[in-house]
Protein backbone atom coordinates (compact mmCIF):
# COMPACT_ATOMS: atom_id res chain seq x y z
CA UNK A 1 0.00 0.00 0.00
CA UNK A 2 1.09 3.61 -0.44
CA UNK A 3 0.17 7.11 -2.13
CA UNK A 4 1.90 7.70 -5.27
CA UNK A 5 2.30 11.18 -6.94
CA UNK A 6 3.07 12.24 -9.97
CA UNK A 7 5.62 15.05 -9.74
CA UNK A 8 5.34 16.56 -12.85
CA UNK A 9 8.23 18.70 -14.51
CA UNK A 10 8.69 21.41 -16.85
CA UNK A 11 12.14 20.83 -19.16
CA UNK A 12 14.10 18.94 -16.28
CA UNK A 13 12.27 21.29 -13.37
CA UNK A 14 9.95 21.00 -10.80
CA UNK A 15 7.36 23.89 -10.71
CA UNK A 16 5.91 24.98 -7.18
CA UNK A 17 2.67 22.93 -8.24
CA UNK A 18 4.65 19.70 -8.06
CA UNK A 19 5.73 20.36 -4.49
CA UNK A 20 2.59 21.41 -3.45
CA UNK A 21 1.18 18.01 -4.55
CA UNK A 22 4.04 16.06 -2.75
CA UNK A 23 3.50 17.95 0.34
CA UNK A 24 -0.23 16.81 -0.12
CA UNK A 25 0.33 13.41 -0.53
CA UNK A 26 3.07 13.79 2.11
CA UNK A 27 0.29 14.40 4.35
CA UNK A 28 -2.16 12.03 2.91
CA UNK A 29 0.19 9.27 3.52
CA UNK A 30 0.64 10.14 7.00
CA UNK A 31 -2.61 10.22 7.68
CA UNK A 32 -3.35 6.69 6.07
CA UNK A 33 -0.10 5.15 7.61
CA UNK A 34 1.60 4.74 4.82
CA UNK A 35 5.17 6.01 2.94
CA UNK A 36 4.94 8.40 -0.13
CA UNK A 37 6.16 7.26 -3.77
CA UNK A 38 6.40 10.34 -6.20
CA UNK A 39 6.58 9.26 -9.97
CA UNK A 40 8.93 11.13 -12.80
CA UNK A 41 8.99 11.06 -16.17
CA UNK A 42 11.55 12.05 -18.43
CA UNK A 43 15.17 13.40 -18.25
CA UNK A 44 15.62 15.30 -14.76
CA UNK A 45 19.07 15.57 -13.03
CA UNK A 46 19.81 13.70 -9.53
CA UNK A 47 19.49 16.52 -8.01
CA UNK A 48 16.63 17.65 -8.29
CA UNK A 49 15.12 14.00 -7.90
CA UNK A 50 16.81 13.64 -4.86
CA UNK A 51 15.48 17.20 -3.63
CA UNK A 52 11.59 15.32 -4.12
CA UNK A 53 12.87 13.98 -0.03
CA UNK A 54 12.32 17.41 1.08
CA UNK A 55 8.56 17.65 1.28
CA UNK A 56 8.37 14.14 1.90
CA UNK A 57 8.88 11.46 -0.85
CA UNK A 58 10.40 8.35 0.53
CA UNK A 59 11.03 6.82 -2.44
CA UNK A 60 11.28 8.15 -6.02
CA UNK A 61 11.05 6.33 -9.25
CA UNK A 62 12.01 7.72 -12.23
CA UNK A 63 11.45 6.65 -16.03
CA UNK A 64 14.11 8.56 -17.72
CA UNK A 65 12.88 7.19 -21.13
CA UNK A 66 13.68 10.42 -23.49
CA UNK A 67 10.02 9.76 -25.08
CA UNK A 68 8.60 11.12 -21.95
CA UNK A 69 10.80 14.73 -21.83
CA UNK A 70 7.76 15.93 -24.08
CA UNK A 71 4.15 16.05 -22.88
CA UNK A 72 2.04 12.87 -24.00
CA UNK A 73 -1.23 11.97 -22.26
CA UNK A 74 -1.35 8.77 -22.95
CA UNK A 75 2.25 7.44 -22.05
CA UNK A 76 2.29 9.16 -19.53
CA UNK A 77 -0.99 7.78 -18.22
CA UNK A 78 0.29 4.21 -19.31
CA UNK A 79 3.41 4.72 -17.00
CA UNK A 80 1.38 6.08 -14.13
CA UNK A 81 -0.72 2.94 -14.51
CA UNK A 82 2.02 0.44 -14.44
CA UNK A 83 3.43 2.75 -11.14
CA UNK A 84 0.61 2.55 -9.56
CA UNK A 85 0.55 -1.34 -9.61
CA UNK A 86 3.70 -1.81 -8.97
CA UNK A 87 3.43 0.26 -5.70
CA UNK A 88 -0.12 -0.87 -4.62
CA UNK A 89 -1.45 2.97 -4.70
CA UNK A 90 -4.80 3.48 -2.91
CA UNK A 91 -4.47 6.85 -3.92
CA UNK A 92 -2.85 8.49 -6.90
CA UNK A 93 -1.95 12.15 -6.63
CA UNK A 94 -1.67 14.69 -9.30
CA UNK A 95 -1.31 18.37 -10.02
CA UNK A 96 -3.99 20.16 -11.40
CA UNK A 97 -2.35 21.49 -13.95
CA UNK A 98 -2.82 21.67 -17.64
CA UNK A 99 -0.48 18.21 -17.78
CA UNK A 100 -2.37 16.69 -14.76
CA UNK A 101 -6.09 17.04 -15.91
CA UNK A 102 -5.35 15.92 -18.99
CA UNK A 103 -3.48 12.76 -17.83
CA UNK A 104 -5.74 11.91 -14.59
CA UNK A 105 -8.90 10.74 -16.70
CA UNK A 106 -7.22 8.54 -18.84
CA UNK A 107 -5.70 7.19 -15.68
CA UNK A 108 -9.22 6.88 -14.43
CA UNK A 109 -9.94 4.53 -16.66
CA UNK A 110 -7.32 2.48 -16.94
CA UNK A 111 -7.37 1.56 -13.06
CA UNK A 112 -11.30 2.32 -13.34
CA UNK A 113 -10.65 4.75 -10.30
CA UNK A 114 -12.74 7.31 -9.12
CA UNK A 115 -11.12 10.63 -10.07
CA UNK A 116 -12.04 13.94 -8.22
CA UNK A 117 -10.67 17.45 -9.93
CA UNK A 118 -9.34 20.41 -8.34
CA UNK A 119 -9.43 19.30 -4.72
CA UNK A 120 -8.78 21.96 -2.24
CA UNK A 121 -8.54 19.56 1.09
CA UNK A 122 -7.53 16.63 2.67
CA UNK A 123 -10.06 14.04 2.24
CA UNK A 124 -11.71 12.33 5.27
CA UNK A 125 -10.69 8.84 5.21
CA UNK A 126 -12.27 7.20 8.12
CA UNK A 127 -15.03 5.80 7.10
CA UNK A 128 -16.34 6.68 3.09
CA UNK A 129 -13.65 8.19 1.38
CA UNK A 130 -14.67 12.42 1.02
CA UNK A 131 -12.70 14.98 -0.97
CA UNK A 132 -13.71 18.79 -1.13
CA UNK A 133 -13.32 19.79 -4.55
CA UNK A 134 -14.09 23.92 -6.21
CA UNK A 135 -17.16 23.70 -8.45
CA UNK A 136 -19.36 26.29 -10.16
CA UNK A 137 -15.84 28.02 -11.23
CA UNK A 138 -14.95 28.20 -7.23
CA UNK A 139 -18.44 29.80 -6.55
CA UNK A 140 -19.46 27.01 -4.37
CA UNK A 141 -17.58 23.62 -2.78
CA UNK A 142 -18.28 20.02 -3.28
CA UNK A 143 -18.20 17.08 -1.06
CA UNK A 144 -17.72 14.47 -3.40
CA UNK A 145 -17.60 10.53 -1.94
CA UNK A 146 -15.26 8.09 -3.83
CA UNK A 147 -16.20 4.63 -4.62
CA UNK A 148 -13.52 2.84 -6.04
CA UNK A 149 -10.98 1.15 -4.11
CA UNK A 150 -8.56 3.06 -6.03
CA UNK A 151 -8.89 7.05 -5.78
CA UNK A 152 -7.33 9.58 -7.99
CA UNK A 153 -6.79 13.39 -6.80
CA UNK A 154 -5.54 15.92 -8.91
CA UNK A 155 -4.79 18.93 -6.15
CA UNK A 156 -6.15 22.58 -7.20
CA UNK A 157 -2.86 25.00 -7.59
CA UNK A 158 -1.98 27.33 -5.11
CA UNK A 159 -4.55 25.82 -2.41
CA UNK A 160 -2.18 23.44 -0.52
CA UNK A 161 0.93 25.14 1.46
CA UNK A 162 4.54 23.84 0.92
CA UNK A 163 5.47 21.38 3.96
CA UNK A 164 8.81 20.61 3.88
CA UNK A 165 9.33 16.91 5.69
CA UNK A 166 12.91 16.41 4.80
CA UNK A 167 13.18 12.28 4.20
CA UNK A 168 16.35 10.44 2.75
CA UNK A 169 14.61 9.80 -0.49
CA UNK A 170 15.68 6.83 -2.55
CA UNK A 171 15.77 6.98 -6.51
CA UNK A 172 15.55 3.82 -8.08
CA UNK A 173 15.20 3.68 -12.36
CA UNK A 174 11.89 2.50 -13.64
CA UNK A 175 11.16 1.13 -17.44
CA UNK A 176 7.52 1.27 -18.26
CA UNK A 177 6.32 -0.52 -21.08
CA UNK A 178 4.99 1.71 -23.39
CA UNK A 179 2.96 0.70 -26.24
CA UNK A 180 3.14 1.86 -29.67
CA UNK A 181 -0.02 3.01 -30.16
CA UNK A 182 0.56 5.91 -27.29
CA UNK A 183 2.89 7.71 -29.70
CA UNK A 184 0.24 8.13 -32.53
CA UNK A 185 0.64 11.99 -31.65
CA UNK A 186 3.64 13.61 -32.26
CA UNK A 187 5.22 17.04 -30.84
CA UNK A 188 5.66 19.61 -34.10
CA UNK A 189 7.06 22.76 -32.10
CA UNK A 190 6.70 24.44 -28.95
CA UNK A 191 6.42 27.95 -28.42
CA UNK A 192 7.25 29.17 -25.22
CA UNK A 193 7.20 32.98 -23.89
CA UNK A 194 10.59 33.31 -22.17
CA UNK A 195 11.09 35.17 -18.80
CA UNK A 196 7.39 36.13 -18.04
CA UNK A 197 5.78 34.71 -15.16
CA UNK A 198 3.03 32.47 -15.60
CA UNK A 199 -0.51 33.86 -14.40
CA UNK A 200 -1.62 30.38 -13.46
CA UNK A 201 1.68 29.53 -10.84
CA UNK A 202 1.87 33.48 -9.71
CA UNK A 203 2.07 34.44 -5.96
CA UNK A 204 0.77 37.78 -6.66
CA UNK A 205 -0.94 38.77 -10.07
CA UNK A 206 -1.79 42.33 -11.59
CA UNK A 207 -4.70 42.65 -13.60
CA UNK A 208 -6.09 45.50 -15.92
CA UNK A 209 -9.37 46.35 -17.19
CA UNK A 210 -11.05 48.37 -19.50
CA UNK A 211 -10.21 51.26 -17.01
CA UNK A 212 -6.94 51.43 -18.56
CA UNK A 213 -8.34 52.86 -21.56
CA UNK A 214 -6.06 51.38 -24.19
CA UNK A 215 -2.90 49.14 -24.62
CA UNK A 216 -0.36 51.81 -24.89
CA UNK A 217 -1.09 52.78 -20.97
CA UNK A 218 -0.03 49.22 -19.76
CA UNK A 219 3.25 51.07 -19.21
CA UNK A 220 2.35 52.12 -15.73
CA UNK A 221 0.63 48.82 -14.54
CA UNK A 222 3.75 46.67 -15.69
CA UNK A 223 5.87 49.04 -14.07
CA UNK A 224 3.68 48.27 -10.79
CA UNK A 225 3.72 44.52 -11.55
CA UNK A 226 7.39 44.58 -11.92
CA UNK A 227 7.93 46.09 -8.59
CA UNK A 228 5.68 43.93 -6.89
CA UNK A 229 7.09 40.55 -8.37
CA UNK A 230 3.97 39.85 -10.23
CA UNK A 231 2.52 38.68 -12.97
CA UNK A 232 -0.25 40.34 -15.28
CA UNK A 233 -3.55 39.62 -16.62
CA UNK A 234 -6.59 41.23 -18.04
CA UNK A 235 -10.32 40.66 -17.94
CA UNK A 236 -12.37 39.59 -21.15
CA UNK A 237 -12.81 42.99 -22.81
CA UNK A 238 -9.44 43.67 -22.80
CA UNK A 239 -7.98 40.40 -24.20
CA UNK A 240 -10.89 40.26 -26.43
CA UNK A 241 -10.47 44.04 -28.40
CA UNK A 242 -6.71 42.83 -28.49
CA UNK A 243 -5.24 45.07 -26.22
CA UNK A 244 -3.58 42.16 -24.36
CA UNK A 245 -2.77 38.31 -25.53
CA UNK A 246 -5.47 36.25 -24.88
CA UNK A 247 -3.08 33.90 -22.12
CA UNK A 248 -3.67 36.75 -19.72
CA UNK A 249 -7.42 36.43 -19.69
CA UNK A 250 -8.41 35.59 -16.66
CA UNK A 251 -12.41 34.98 -15.66
CA UNK A 252 -14.94 32.17 -16.60
CA UNK A 253 -13.77 31.24 -20.12
CA UNK A 254 -10.20 32.43 -19.30
CA UNK A 255 -7.70 31.18 -17.08
CA UNK A 256 -9.08 30.43 -13.22
CA UNK A 257 -5.99 31.42 -10.53
CA UNK A 258 -5.45 31.29 -7.38
CA UNK A 259 -2.99 33.76 -6.43
CA UNK A 260 -2.00 35.00 -2.75
CA UNK A 261 -2.89 37.95 -3.84
CA UNK A 262 -4.64 39.64 -6.92
CA UNK A 263 -5.08 43.41 -8.00
CA UNK A 264 -7.77 44.96 -10.46
CA UNK A 265 -7.09 47.70 -11.78
CA UNK A 266 -10.25 49.59 -13.43
CA UNK A 267 -12.08 46.19 -13.48
CA UNK A 268 -15.85 46.49 -12.64
CA UNK A 269 -16.12 42.94 -11.52
CA UNK A 270 -18.64 41.08 -13.30
CA UNK A 271 -19.38 37.57 -12.30
CA UNK A 272 -17.79 35.47 -14.88
CA UNK A 273 -14.81 37.87 -13.91
CA UNK A 274 -15.31 36.94 -10.79
CA UNK A 275 -15.81 32.96 -11.28
CA UNK A 276 -11.81 33.19 -12.24
CA UNK A 277 -10.47 35.29 -9.62
CA UNK A 278 -12.67 34.35 -6.80
CA UNK A 279 -9.98 31.72 -5.15
CA UNK A 280 -7.76 34.37 -4.49
CA UNK A 281 -6.49 34.57 -0.66
CA UNK A 282 -6.27 38.33 -0.82
CA UNK A 283 -8.17 40.86 -3.39
CA UNK A 284 -7.26 44.15 -4.08
CA UNK A 285 -10.14 47.00 -6.12
CA UNK A 286 -8.82 49.96 -7.92
CA UNK A 287 -11.83 51.46 -9.50
CA UNK A 288 -13.25 55.11 -10.05
CA UNK A 289 -16.55 54.29 -9.57
CA UNK A 290 -17.14 53.77 -5.73
CA UNK A 291 -20.19 51.58 -7.21
CA UNK A 292 -18.04 49.19 -9.17
CA UNK A 293 -19.27 45.73 -7.81
CA UNK A 294 -15.92 44.29 -7.80
CA UNK A 295 -15.89 46.41 -4.19
CA UNK A 296 -18.14 43.65 -2.93
CA UNK A 297 -15.47 40.39 -3.47
CA UNK A 298 -12.15 42.91 -2.55
CA UNK A 299 -10.58 42.75 0.65
CA UNK A 300 -9.44 45.92 0.19
CA UNK A 301 -10.15 48.83 -2.32
CA UNK A 302 -9.39 52.03 -3.72
CA UNK A 303 -11.80 54.71 -5.17
CA UNK A 304 -9.71 56.72 -7.43
CA UNK A 305 -8.25 57.37 -10.81
CA UNK A 306 -5.64 54.44 -11.22
CA UNK A 307 -3.79 56.79 -13.60
CA UNK A 308 -2.75 58.79 -10.19
CA UNK A 309 -3.27 56.15 -7.95
CA UNK A 310 -1.59 53.32 -9.98
CA UNK A 311 2.27 55.36 -10.34
CA UNK A 312 1.71 56.37 -6.62
CA UNK A 313 1.29 52.49 -5.37
CA UNK A 314 4.52 51.86 -7.23
CA UNK A 315 6.35 54.59 -5.49
CA UNK A 316 5.23 53.18 -1.77
CA UNK A 317 5.73 50.22 -2.87
CA UNK A 318 9.25 50.88 -4.43
CA UNK A 319 10.43 53.48 -0.65
CA UNK A 320 8.59 49.75 0.99
CA UNK A 321 10.88 47.56 -0.28
CA UNK A 322 13.74 49.82 0.03
CA UNK A 323 13.04 50.63 3.64
CA UNK A 324 13.02 46.49 4.21
CA UNK A 325 16.30 46.20 2.68
CA UNK B 1 -15.79 12.81 -41.70
CA UNK B 2 -18.44 11.68 -39.04
CA UNK B 3 -17.92 13.72 -36.44
CA UNK B 4 -19.39 13.25 -32.67
CA UNK B 5 -19.72 16.33 -30.40
CA UNK B 6 -20.58 16.27 -26.67
CA UNK B 7 -22.65 18.31 -25.52
CA UNK B 8 -23.65 19.12 -21.60
CA UNK B 9 -26.06 21.77 -20.46
CA UNK B 10 -25.05 24.39 -17.57
CA UNK B 11 -26.53 26.82 -15.81
CA UNK B 12 -25.86 30.63 -17.48
CA UNK B 13 -23.24 32.38 -16.53
CA UNK B 14 -24.78 35.00 -14.72
CA UNK B 15 -26.15 32.62 -12.42
CA UNK B 16 -26.36 33.17 -8.44
CA UNK B 17 -25.70 29.58 -7.57
CA UNK B 18 -27.73 28.24 -4.53
CA UNK B 19 -28.42 24.94 -2.97
CA UNK B 20 -31.53 23.39 -1.50
CA UNK B 21 -30.27 20.93 0.98
CA UNK B 22 -27.83 18.80 -0.73
CA UNK B 23 -28.32 19.34 -4.44
CA UNK B 24 -28.23 22.30 -6.81
CA UNK B 25 -31.30 24.85 -6.40
CA UNK B 26 -32.33 24.78 -10.50
CA UNK B 27 -35.42 27.22 -9.86
CA UNK B 28 -35.19 29.69 -12.20
CA UNK B 29 -31.82 28.89 -13.29
CA UNK B 30 -31.59 28.93 -17.31
CA UNK B 31 -29.59 26.50 -18.33
CA UNK B 32 -27.66 26.94 -21.50
CA UNK B 33 -25.00 24.87 -23.94
CA UNK B 34 -21.53 24.50 -21.90
CA UNK B 35 -19.96 27.74 -24.04
CA UNK B 36 -16.73 25.80 -24.20
CA UNK B 37 -18.61 22.33 -25.99
CA UNK B 38 -20.78 25.57 -28.45
CA UNK B 39 -16.44 25.95 -29.82
CA UNK B 40 -16.26 22.88 -30.29
CA UNK B 41 -19.70 21.84 -32.64
CA UNK B 42 -19.19 25.37 -34.44
CA UNK B 43 -15.60 24.30 -35.34
CA UNK B 44 -17.08 20.76 -36.43
CA UNK B 45 -19.59 22.14 -38.17
CA UNK B 46 -16.87 24.43 -40.06
CA UNK B 47 -14.71 21.03 -40.66
CA UNK B 48 -18.19 19.66 -42.58
CA UNK B 49 -18.56 22.30 -44.88
CA UNK B 50 -15.05 21.86 -46.17
CA UNK B 51 -14.54 18.50 -46.35
CA UNK B 52 -17.91 16.64 -46.04
CA UNK B 53 -19.49 14.11 -44.06
CA UNK B 54 -21.92 14.61 -40.63
CA UNK B 55 -21.86 16.27 -37.02
CA UNK B 56 -23.90 14.41 -34.65
CA UNK B 57 -24.29 16.16 -31.02
CA UNK B 58 -24.44 13.89 -27.84
CA UNK B 59 -25.96 14.16 -24.29
CA UNK B 60 -26.22 12.18 -21.59
CA UNK B 61 -29.51 13.32 -19.83
CA UNK B 62 -32.64 14.12 -18.96
CA UNK B 63 -35.44 15.19 -21.10
CA UNK B 64 -35.11 18.82 -20.06
CA UNK B 65 -32.01 18.64 -21.55
CA UNK B 66 -33.01 18.02 -24.97
CA UNK B 67 -34.17 21.76 -25.44
CA UNK B 68 -30.08 22.95 -25.76
CA UNK B 69 -29.78 19.61 -28.00
CA UNK B 70 -32.34 21.02 -29.97
CA UNK B 71 -30.17 24.47 -29.78
CA UNK B 72 -27.12 22.46 -31.60
CA UNK B 73 -29.53 21.06 -34.22
CA UNK B 74 -30.28 24.85 -34.78
CA UNK B 75 -26.86 25.42 -34.77
CA UNK B 76 -26.05 23.34 -37.39
CA UNK B 77 -25.84 19.70 -36.51
CA UNK B 78 -27.12 16.85 -38.27
CA UNK B 79 -28.89 14.81 -35.93
CA UNK B 80 -28.56 14.72 -31.94
CA UNK B 81 -28.50 11.83 -29.84
CA UNK B 82 -29.60 11.89 -26.16
CA UNK B 83 -28.76 9.08 -23.67
CA UNK B 84 -31.81 8.91 -21.21
CA UNK B 85 -29.57 9.16 -17.66
CA UNK B 86 -28.82 11.22 -15.09
CA UNK B 87 -25.11 12.28 -15.80
CA UNK B 88 -24.04 10.76 -12.57
CA UNK B 89 -20.19 11.23 -13.13
CA UNK B 90 -17.47 11.60 -15.39
CA UNK B 91 -16.89 8.11 -15.48
CA UNK B 92 -20.56 7.31 -16.39
CA UNK B 93 -20.86 9.87 -19.43
CA UNK B 94 -17.81 8.86 -20.99
CA UNK B 95 -18.90 5.30 -20.79
CA UNK B 96 -21.86 6.11 -22.42
CA UNK B 97 -20.43 8.40 -25.33
CA UNK B 98 -17.78 6.00 -26.28
CA UNK B 99 -20.12 2.74 -26.49
CA UNK B 100 -21.97 5.26 -29.30
CA UNK B 101 -19.06 6.21 -30.61
CA UNK B 102 -17.49 2.57 -31.17
CA UNK B 103 -20.79 1.39 -32.25
CA UNK B 104 -21.27 4.51 -34.98
CA UNK B 105 -17.53 4.86 -36.15
CA UNK B 106 -17.28 8.50 -35.46
CA UNK B 107 -13.62 9.53 -36.65
CA UNK B 108 -13.30 12.77 -34.69
CA UNK B 109 -14.86 13.62 -31.63
CA UNK B 110 -15.03 16.81 -30.05
CA UNK B 111 -15.75 18.22 -26.13
CA UNK B 112 -15.27 21.46 -25.12
CA UNK B 113 -12.00 21.95 -22.01
CA UNK B 114 -14.48 21.61 -19.00
CA UNK B 115 -17.81 21.94 -18.21
CA UNK B 116 -18.63 25.30 -16.31
CA UNK B 117 -20.33 23.91 -13.50
CA UNK B 118 -18.28 20.85 -12.04
CA UNK B 119 -15.05 21.95 -13.89
CA UNK B 120 -13.76 18.47 -14.68
CA UNK B 121 -12.04 18.42 -17.89
CA UNK B 122 -12.61 14.69 -17.13
CA UNK B 123 -15.37 13.60 -19.70
CA UNK B 124 -13.15 14.37 -23.23
CA UNK B 125 -9.65 12.52 -22.05
CA UNK B 126 -11.61 9.47 -20.27
CA UNK B 127 -13.16 9.03 -24.05
CA UNK B 128 -9.98 8.58 -25.71
CA UNK B 129 -9.00 6.23 -23.03
CA UNK B 130 -11.36 4.13 -23.24
CA UNK B 131 -11.51 4.38 -27.63
CA UNK B 132 -7.76 3.77 -27.16
CA UNK B 133 -7.04 6.57 -29.13
CA UNK B 134 -5.15 9.95 -28.43
CA UNK B 135 -6.10 12.59 -26.99
CA UNK B 136 -5.54 16.38 -27.11
CA UNK B 137 -6.71 18.89 -24.74
CA UNK B 138 -7.30 22.47 -24.44
CA UNK B 139 -6.76 23.27 -28.19
CA UNK B 140 -7.39 26.19 -29.66
CA UNK B 141 -6.58 25.35 -33.26
CA UNK B 142 -7.81 21.96 -35.28
CA UNK B 143 -6.88 21.41 -38.91
CA UNK B 144 -7.69 18.28 -40.87
CA UNK B 145 -5.61 17.69 -43.88
CA UNK B 146 -6.42 13.74 -44.87
CA UNK B 147 -5.53 11.27 -42.37
CA UNK B 148 -3.52 13.80 -40.46
CA UNK B 149 -4.89 16.04 -37.99
CA UNK B 150 -2.56 19.45 -37.12
CA UNK B 151 -3.91 21.18 -33.41
CA UNK B 152 -2.39 23.89 -30.78
CA UNK B 153 -2.75 23.10 -27.68
CA UNK B 154 -1.97 25.15 -23.96
CA UNK B 155 0.92 24.21 -21.95
CA UNK B 156 2.19 25.68 -19.11
CA UNK B 157 3.32 28.72 -20.44
CA UNK B 158 2.80 28.74 -23.87
CA UNK B 159 2.18 26.54 -27.01
CA UNK B 160 2.78 23.46 -28.45
CA UNK B 161 1.93 22.25 -32.49
CA UNK B 162 0.80 18.87 -32.36
CA UNK B 163 0.23 16.01 -35.16
CA UNK B 164 -2.39 13.18 -34.51
CA UNK B 165 -3.35 10.21 -36.71
CA UNK B 166 -7.31 10.22 -36.87
CA UNK B 167 -9.45 9.06 -34.93
CA UNK B 168 -9.14 11.30 -32.24
CA UNK B 169 -10.67 12.55 -29.30
CA UNK B 170 -10.29 16.90 -29.02
CA UNK B 171 -11.31 19.35 -26.27
CA UNK B 172 -11.22 22.98 -27.41
CA UNK B 173 -11.01 26.23 -25.75
CA UNK B 174 -11.05 29.58 -26.73
CA UNK B 175 -9.76 30.42 -30.32
CA UNK B 176 -11.01 27.10 -31.48
CA UNK B 177 -14.01 28.70 -33.67
CA UNK B 178 -16.30 31.77 -32.72
CA UNK B 179 -19.03 30.42 -31.49
CA UNK B 180 -22.69 30.92 -34.01
CA UNK B 181 -25.86 32.18 -33.25
CA UNK B 182 -28.79 30.14 -34.73
CA UNK B 183 -30.87 31.38 -37.76
CA UNK B 184 -33.65 31.59 -38.15
CA UNK B 185 -33.72 28.96 -41.05
CA UNK B 186 -31.62 26.61 -38.29
CA UNK B 187 -34.10 27.13 -35.60
CA UNK B 188 -37.23 25.77 -38.14
CA UNK B 189 -35.19 22.73 -39.47
CA UNK B 190 -33.99 21.87 -35.82
CA UNK B 191 -37.58 21.11 -35.28
CA UNK B 192 -37.54 18.38 -37.82
CA UNK B 193 -33.89 16.93 -37.84
CA UNK B 194 -33.70 13.25 -36.13
CA UNK B 195 -33.15 13.95 -32.09
CA UNK B 196 -32.51 9.75 -31.40
CA UNK B 197 -33.39 8.78 -27.44
CA UNK B 198 -30.73 5.74 -26.57
CA UNK B 199 -31.03 4.09 -23.48
CA UNK B 200 -27.70 4.05 -21.19
CA UNK B 201 -25.16 1.21 -21.63
CA UNK B 202 -24.31 -0.87 -18.30
CA UNK B 203 -21.73 1.50 -16.65
CA UNK B 204 -20.56 2.36 -13.20
CA UNK B 205 -20.57 5.82 -11.50
CA UNK B 206 -17.14 5.87 -9.61
CA UNK B 207 -18.09 8.73 -7.90
CA UNK B 208 -20.66 11.11 -5.91
CA UNK B 209 -21.47 14.44 -4.57
CA UNK B 210 -22.72 13.97 -1.67
CA UNK B 211 -23.20 17.67 -0.14
CA UNK B 212 -22.27 21.31 -1.58
CA UNK B 213 -21.41 24.66 0.55
CA UNK B 214 -20.87 28.19 0.11
CA UNK B 215 -17.62 29.14 0.82
CA UNK B 216 -17.45 31.82 3.77
CA UNK B 217 -18.97 35.40 3.05
CA UNK B 218 -16.26 37.90 2.67
CA UNK B 219 -15.70 40.48 5.19
CA UNK B 220 -16.63 43.69 4.57
CA UNK B 221 -13.76 45.59 1.94
CA UNK B 222 -11.11 47.67 3.64
CA UNK B 223 -11.29 50.88 2.21
CA UNK B 224 -8.07 52.98 1.47
CA UNK B 225 -7.98 56.95 0.84
CA UNK B 226 -6.71 57.14 -2.94
CA UNK B 227 -3.98 59.65 -1.77
CA UNK B 228 -2.50 57.32 0.50
CA UNK B 229 -1.09 54.19 -1.20
CA UNK B 230 1.77 53.76 1.25
CA UNK B 231 -1.57 52.65 3.92
CA UNK B 232 -2.67 49.69 1.24
CA UNK B 233 1.19 48.56 1.33
CA UNK B 234 1.22 48.83 4.85
CA UNK B 235 -1.74 46.59 5.41
CA UNK B 236 -0.96 43.87 2.64
CA UNK B 237 2.09 43.73 4.70
CA UNK B 238 1.16 43.85 8.70
CA UNK B 239 -2.59 42.69 8.20
CA UNK B 240 -2.96 40.29 4.77
CA UNK B 241 0.67 39.36 5.38
CA UNK B 242 0.92 38.96 1.52
CA UNK B 243 3.96 40.84 0.89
Amino acid sequence: MSVLVFAENGDGKFPKSTYEAISYGFALATKMGTSLTALVLGEVSDDALKNLGEYGAAKVLHASDARLNGFNSSAFASALAQAASAEQAKVVILSSTLEGKAVAPMLSVKLKAGLVVGVVALPATDGPFVVRKKVFSGKAFADVQVNSEVRILTVSVNSFSLIKNPAAATVSAFAPQLPEGDFRMVSKEIAKSTNTLSVAEADIVVSGGRGLKGPENWGILENFATAIGAATACSKPVSDSGWRPHHEHVGQTGKAIAPNLYFAFGISGAIQHLAGINSSKVIVVVNKDPEAPFFKAADYGIVGDLFEVLPKLTEALKAFKAGQN
Amino acid sequence: MKILVCITQVPDTTTRISFTGNAFNAAGVQFIINPYDEIALTRALELKETLGGSVTAITVGKPDTEANLRKALAIGADDAIRVNADATDAYFVAAQIADVAKKNGYELVLAGKESIDYNGSEVGSMIAAMLDVPFVGMASRLVVEGEKVTLDREIEGGKEILESTLPLVASAQKGMAEPRIPNMRGIMSARTKPLQVLEPAAADALTAVISYEMPPAKAACKMVPADNPALLIELLHNEAKVI
